[in-house]
């Protein structure tokens, strides 16, 4: 087992990271034979993670890929007769079903399936069920699933998601407690923020704007709160 | 392709353009210029200009093309009305037609594509200014597009044309060298591995001028191919470096 490249190195497509049996392999690889021996390449463009034997990519470009318990901010785009499609921002449409929304029974006889969700309302839901065969299967029963009736909704790139929530949600956590403001984030890149005043809301965009463009930087969450203070402390003069 | 064995391609053994026989035009690439596209590259290639711009992996409409088991890949290949020197009807020709092809088949080789099934990734290519060697040139634009979108692949396809002037094996031919020069054979690999994903041929050519010009085309493919190399990272150069000072600090 040979690993050949250091970690955090960035990689590109086709570049070889490691030769040798016995390596784990983690996202963003992937596994082919030469000369008997197993050799491990990278498929994406990022950064190579390396952890004992354990390699992988983390990718700096990319969609977003359902994964079954992923919470995402999704938008109705049709109304079926019991179900609804759910646009998740993926290269796959979301499926809602009636009886993963409401609890009682539903007669679509009787009952106006557009008074529950309709076109163009916006949900948090939650992933259920993805498997590439079919389209991923969405849930509004659990905790804090709901329609989102207020705020504002900002795209960001989905690859970027993880450095908004920050190390075990440092981030985040320092947007919410810094704003009172209520910050939702979906999994695919789509956030809903609101707070009392649309100046703040006008703030938090803004920073996390900032986020998504110095991803790349250390030390970002001790800026994000210095940027937080002056920008606050402006708006209080 | 007309056989003018008059018309004067070699002088002093350089070729009409000053070039060495065995020496590229001068490559620029860029990626991430277009704003809307999932991924996109715009490339330089001597006089030849093409943008080339990645949609998806998406939802692929109309449906009954989807393959239930894997993505499929539709490329389209246009050459702009002013492009050549006198003006190109927009409707796609029996050459666009082509080129879309293969260029379609040779991604297809490097793709995972097996990882999106039902789906689409959508490649156009727009050439904006042709001057001989864009099927070579739109499909090393197109694989930086797909890199660039973050589709998962196994590695960077690279094209460049050999061809024969005045008897001898020369690389990179231009537009004037393609028309009138003896044969043409436009190569496209997967530097890394070797494997060749496109190869055309027209003209005559001996078995000993095939396998030279082959030797030659890997060696010039393996110069594009470090220059693919830098455009890409030049994007993320800076990222990698803050990374580094980031896993410190932990």
């Amino acid at each position: 087992m040979r690993i050949l490249v250091s970690k955090n190195q960035l990689v590109i497509p086709g570049e070889i990271l490691a030769q040798g049996s016995g390596i784990k392999v983690g996202g963003g690889v992937f596994r082919a034979k030469k000369n008997n021996e197993t050799e491990i390449y990278a498929s994406m463009i990022g950064l190579a993670q390396v952890r004992k034997n354990r390699i992988g990519v983390v990718p700096l470009e990319g969609c977003y890929i359902p994964l079954e318990g992923d919470i995402v901010i999704g938008k109705i785009t049709r109304v079926g007769i019991t179900s609804w499609t759910v646009d998740i921002r993926g290269p796959y449409v979301g499926t809602l079903r009636v009886n993963n929304v409401v609890d009682r029974d539903f007669d679509s006889m009787n009952d106006d399936i557009n008074r529950i969700l309709t076109v163009g309302d916006i949900i948090k839901a939650q992933i259920t069920f993805f498997d590439r065969t079919r389209d991923p299967v969405l849930s509004l029963q659990g905790r804090g699933l709901h329609k989102i009736i207020n705020g504002r909704l900002i795209e960001v790139d989905p690859v970027k998601i993880p450095r908004i929530i920050g190390k075990k949600g440092s981030m985040i956590q320092l947007l919410k407690n810094m704003t009172n403001a209520q910050i939702i984030v979906g999994q695919n890149g789509r956030i809903v923020i609101s707070a009392q005043e649309l100046l703040i809301e006008n703030l938090i965009e803004l920073a996390i704007r900032k986020i998504e463009s110095e991803a790349h930087t250390s030390g970002l969450t001790d800026r994000i709160r210095d940027y937080l203070e002056e920008e606050k402390r402006l708006l209080l003069e | 392709m007309s056989e003018n064995k008059n018309a004067t391609l070699l002088e002093n053994g350089l070729r009409l353009d000053g070039r060495d026989l065995h020496e590229l035009r001068p490559i620029s690439m860029k990626t991430g210029v277009l704003d809307r596209a999932d991924g996109s590259c715009y490339l330089k290639w001597g006089n030849n200009k093409i943008l080339c711009a990645v949609y998806g992996p998406r939802e692929l409409h109309p449906k009954h093309l989807a393959q239930p088991d894997r993505a499929i890949v539709r490329v389209e290949y246009r050459l702009a009305t002013f492009s050549v020197n006198e003006r190109k009807s927009p409707a796609p020709r029996r050459r666009e037609y082509e080129l879309s092809k293969i260029i379609t088949e040779s991604l297809n080789h490097i793709l995972f594509l097996e990882k999106f099934p039902n789906g689409t990734i959508d490649v156009f290519i727009t050439v904006l200014d042709a001057d001989g060697g864009t099927r070579c040139a739109a499909l090393t634009a197109a694989s930086l597009g797909l890199a660039d979108a973050g589709i998962p692949m196994k590695g960077l396809v690279t094209g460049c044309a050999v061809g024969k002037v005045e008897d001898k094996i020369v690389v990179d031919l231009s537009d004037v060298e393609d028309k009138d020069g003896q044969g043409d054979m436009p190569v496209a690999m997967v530097y890394n591995t070797g494997e060749i994903t496109l190869l055309q041929c027209d003209g005559k050519f001996t078995a000993e001028e095939i396998t030279e010009g082959l030797k030659l085309a890997k060696e010039a493919i393996g110069k594009i191919y470090q220059m693919q190399r830098r455009a890409l990272l030049a994007k993320y150069s800076q990222i990698a470096e803050s990374y580094d000072e980031d896993e410190e600090e932990e």
